[in-house]
């Protein structure tokens, strides 16, 4: 008998492999990205391709230069191409573009040793250092109209976060802000970061990451559920200051973050009490920043801070072992 | 239904052979049978090369009481003493060629009638023990030690183990079709040793037939149990769990929590062993896979080279690996100078569509090995310690609790060889308390 292949049991795997799991989440992003077209038209369409083709070039020219393997197949540099554009606003200057795609893969993922070894969401790393380089550009927000309107210039303008912080600033309520119905930030007709606004395109891509189950309920529900339960306490409290927790699930970088950014794996707990923790985390960060913070968003920085809480996350929620003598 | 927590559920693969009839594999020239075939004290060849021997003849004799002999697979001539690589080990070791002389002759007084009911426990054990017994799910332990549980243990549950949840194989399914009333002799033996009054035999649920059989043909002191279809429902520990509730502590055993596990291939060598006197010397094995032609259920004899075991199924066909034992524990093979042992529940041919032959890549930390883990460890940091023999950290991680079982490394999206870490670190282990003992 020649040529057997000898190595230690098990000696068959899952399918679900790496580039599966990344291929899945980048179809379950594709509603969420569509809308963003759909409401911003082709200079979304640009950022999108943009920052998926940028992000696996300079993958791939890093791993030439320093003469590494290649991971491209591994589909995470796509993955995070595409959630650094859903991150962005769809009028973002092409080299800016370029410039997070740069962060995104070298400052956020290779430094650290490639995919599984980075501590940090490469895509929000690309998004807050443009965010505090670029504030102008990464907070000039296109209004979405349909993309088959007539015109030229696309109008800009507030998020709705944004006008709601700007009443709080200037009048010191939110009555001032403009009313909107809950209707167009569900179905994405709001100004925002281009694969943000629409959350019906959003849901239905996490639903199927968790039919699919590549990722669990565990992150996703509890982010959301840890931003309604606070925000409807203050606005139980005192509506005239505080929005309703269904404009604050509904109307920002939420849903997305909390599906597709939180559930990072390699960014995220390991076990599922972890992931608890770590979305509770998450959620009240998220509401500290929104509702008393400077700035009007907090999802970021929120996931960013909890990345660094996983390791002693982790070492905290270990599973419980067979056969503990109580 | 009853389970355990963790697991997964990989394709059963059973279908190849599930349905086929065991047939008996014919007499080899030559058997080459190792004269250490269960996990424990050696024997001692008492053999010489040129002797005559019979069938059921020792061929070895135990040292120390967890034991066993070997036993002529037929009668003949005994052509050498010698050294063969060993499927369990990878390595040369101690065997004894057979030269059939094709009359396949009894030795004097086996088979002989014997009463087990009327026998004492000792003489049972006795029976068990001179007849080479051994756990025949392929950990190979000497089954009369199982059943010799020291006096302080309590024991109060006798578990027939019939979940065969390793994909591809079906041998205790066929046995348990064909053969019931064996099997059901050996529980009773065993119950009669251990002094209980009722037994668990417990099958997962993929085999409604060998359920609905048992069932019928049980009597009243043998409770037929069906399990939740998951892997790995017939490791012991989860077999435990899931029949009981109660986990068998660190380090421990399973009599620790008042249980004993046999296999239920073992229960029927108990039933040939103590009603008829006769030794281990064949079993049934499932030759299967999609690298060979034609998958079998085969009676053969302990010692039949494997060359012939894959000649007689029609041959290789693109073989990647070729695998004593079942997908997720067997052990992958290098040479075909090698045949059947006591423990060999399967002869698995994987091709290169059915294993992964590639490289693995860093560790994502999704947790699928978390939550697949039937001992509630966390296999993707052992893993990460294996790659930089950080043995003694790995302690603090219960590097020891790990069955082995694979799960962790099936579900692992970045195909990386967990349990292959796992068993290095353990290595390292060793090495290192051997030396510090020696020191």
């Amino acid at each position: 008998m020649k040529d057997l292949y000898i190595s230690s049991s098990p000696h068959i795997f899952s399918p679900q492999d790496t580039p599966w799991i990344m291929r899945h989440v980048i179809y379950a992003l594709i509603p969420g990205a569509l809308a963003g077209i759909y409401f911003f038209g082709i200079p979304a369409a640009k950022v999108l391709v943009i920052a998926i083709l940028s992000c696996m070039v300079i993958e791939a020219l890093w791993q030439k230069l320093l003469r590494k393997d290649f991971t491209l197949q591994d589909g995470s540099a796509a993955l995070t191409g595409m959630l650094l554009a859903m991150n962005l606003p769809a009028g973002s200057p092409w080299w800016m573009v370029i410039v997070g795609s740069a962060v995104a893969i070298l400052l956020g993922k290779q430094v650290y040793g490639g995919l599984g070894n980075n501590p940090f969401n490469p895509a929000l790393v690309a998004r807050v250092f443009l965010l505090v380089s670029f504030p102008v550009q990464m907070t000039t927000w296109p209004q979405p109209r349909s993309f088959f309107a007539e015109g030229a210039d696309a109008l800009t303008g507030a998020t709705p976060l944004g006008a709601l912080k700007s009443a709080i600033f200037e009048h010191g309520t939110i009555t001032a802000a403009p009313q909107m119905s809950l209707m167009d930030p569900f179905l994405g007709n709001i100004g925002g970061s281009l694969g943000e606004i629409s959350a019906l395109a959003l849901i239905l891509g996490g639903v199927y990451l968790l039919a699919r189950r590549i990722i669990s309920w565990h992150i996703p529900f509890m982010y959301l559920g840890t931003v309604a339960l606070i925000t409807g306490i203050f606005w139980l409290v005192n509506p005239d200051t505080y929005a309703n927790p269904a404009f604050h699930l509904i109307a920002g970088g939420l849903i997305l973050g909390a599906f597709f950014m939180a559930t990072d794996m390699v960014t995220s707990p390991i076990t599922n009490s972890g992931k608890v923790i770590f979305a509770f985390g998450c959620g009240v960060i998220t509401v500290v920043i929104r509702l008393w913070g400077g700035y009007p968003e907090g999802v970021a920085f929120s996931i960013l801070i909890m990345n660094a809480l996983v390791p002693i996350i982790n070492k905290y929620t270990r599973p419980e072992k067979f056969g503990v003598v109580k | 239904m009853k389970t355990f927590k963790g697991g997964i559920h990989p394709p059963d693969m059973k279908e190849l052979v599930n349905r086929v009839p065991i047939v008996d594999m014919p007499l080899s020239a030559v058997f080459t049978v190792y004269v250490q075939q269960h996990l424990g004290a050696p024997a001692k060849p008492i053999v010489e090369a040129g002797q005559k021997v019979k069938k059921g003849q020792l061929l070895s004799e135990p040292m120390g009481f967890v034991s066993v002999p070997v036993h002529a697979p037929t009668s003949g001539t005994v052509k050498a003493v010698t050294k063969q690589v060993h499927p369990v080990t990878g390595l040369l070791a101690p065997c004894i060629a057979i030269e059939s002389d094709g009359h396949d002759e009894w030795v004097q007084g086996i088979p002989r009638q014997q009463d087990p009911f009327t026998m004492s426990k000792d003489a049972l054990l006795a029976s068990i023990r001179d007849c080479g017994l051994v756990g025949m799910g392929g950990a190979t332990f000497p089954t009369h030690v199982k059943l010799s549980p020291p006096k302080d243990k309590v024991i109060d549950t006798f578990i027939v183990n019939g979940a065969e949840c390793e994909p591809y194989l079906a041998a205790d399914h066929r046995l348990m079709l064909e053969d019931p009333e064996r099997i059901l002799d050996g529980i009773r033996i065993a119950l009669r040793i251990l002094d209980l009054p009722h037994a668990v035999f417990a099958i997962e649920g993929n085999k409604p037939d060998a359920i609905a059989l048992m069932k019928s043909k049980a009597t009243p002191e043998i409770q037929v149990e069906e399990l939740k279809v998951k892997y790995p429902q017939g490791a012991e520990k989860q077999l435990i769990q899931a029949i009981t509730g109660r986990e068998v502590p660190s380090g421990g055993l399973p009599m620790d929590v008042g249980a004993i596990v046999q296999n239920a291939g073992t229960c029927a060598a108990i039933a040939d062993a103590c009603l008829r006197g006769v030794p281990l010397i064949e079993r049934i094995t499932s030759v299967t896979g999609r690298g060979i032609r034609t998958p079998k259920n085969i009676r053969v004899r302990i010692g039949t080279p494997l060359r012939e075991i894959i000649e007689f199924c029609g041959g290789l066909q693109d073989p990647a690996k070729v695998i004593f034992g079942g997908p997720m524990m067997g052990i992958a093979q290098y040479s075909d100078q090698i045949s059947v042992m006591k423990g060999t529940s399967g002869i698995l041919v994987l091709t290169g569509e059915d294993t992964n032959i590639s490289s693995y890549a860093a560790c994502i930390s999704c947790g699928r090995c978390v939550e697949a883990c039937p001992m509630g460890l966390i296999p993707s940091v052992l893993s990460k310690m294996g790659e930089k023999n950080q043995w003694e950290k790995a302690g603090q991680f219960h590097l020891l609790d790990c069955v082995e079982c694979g799960s962790c490394t099936y579900v692992c999206p970045s195909k990386r060889p967990i349990v292959h870490f796992i068993k290095h670190l353990k290595a390292l282990q060793r090495a290192a308390s051997a030396k510090s003992k020696g020191a």
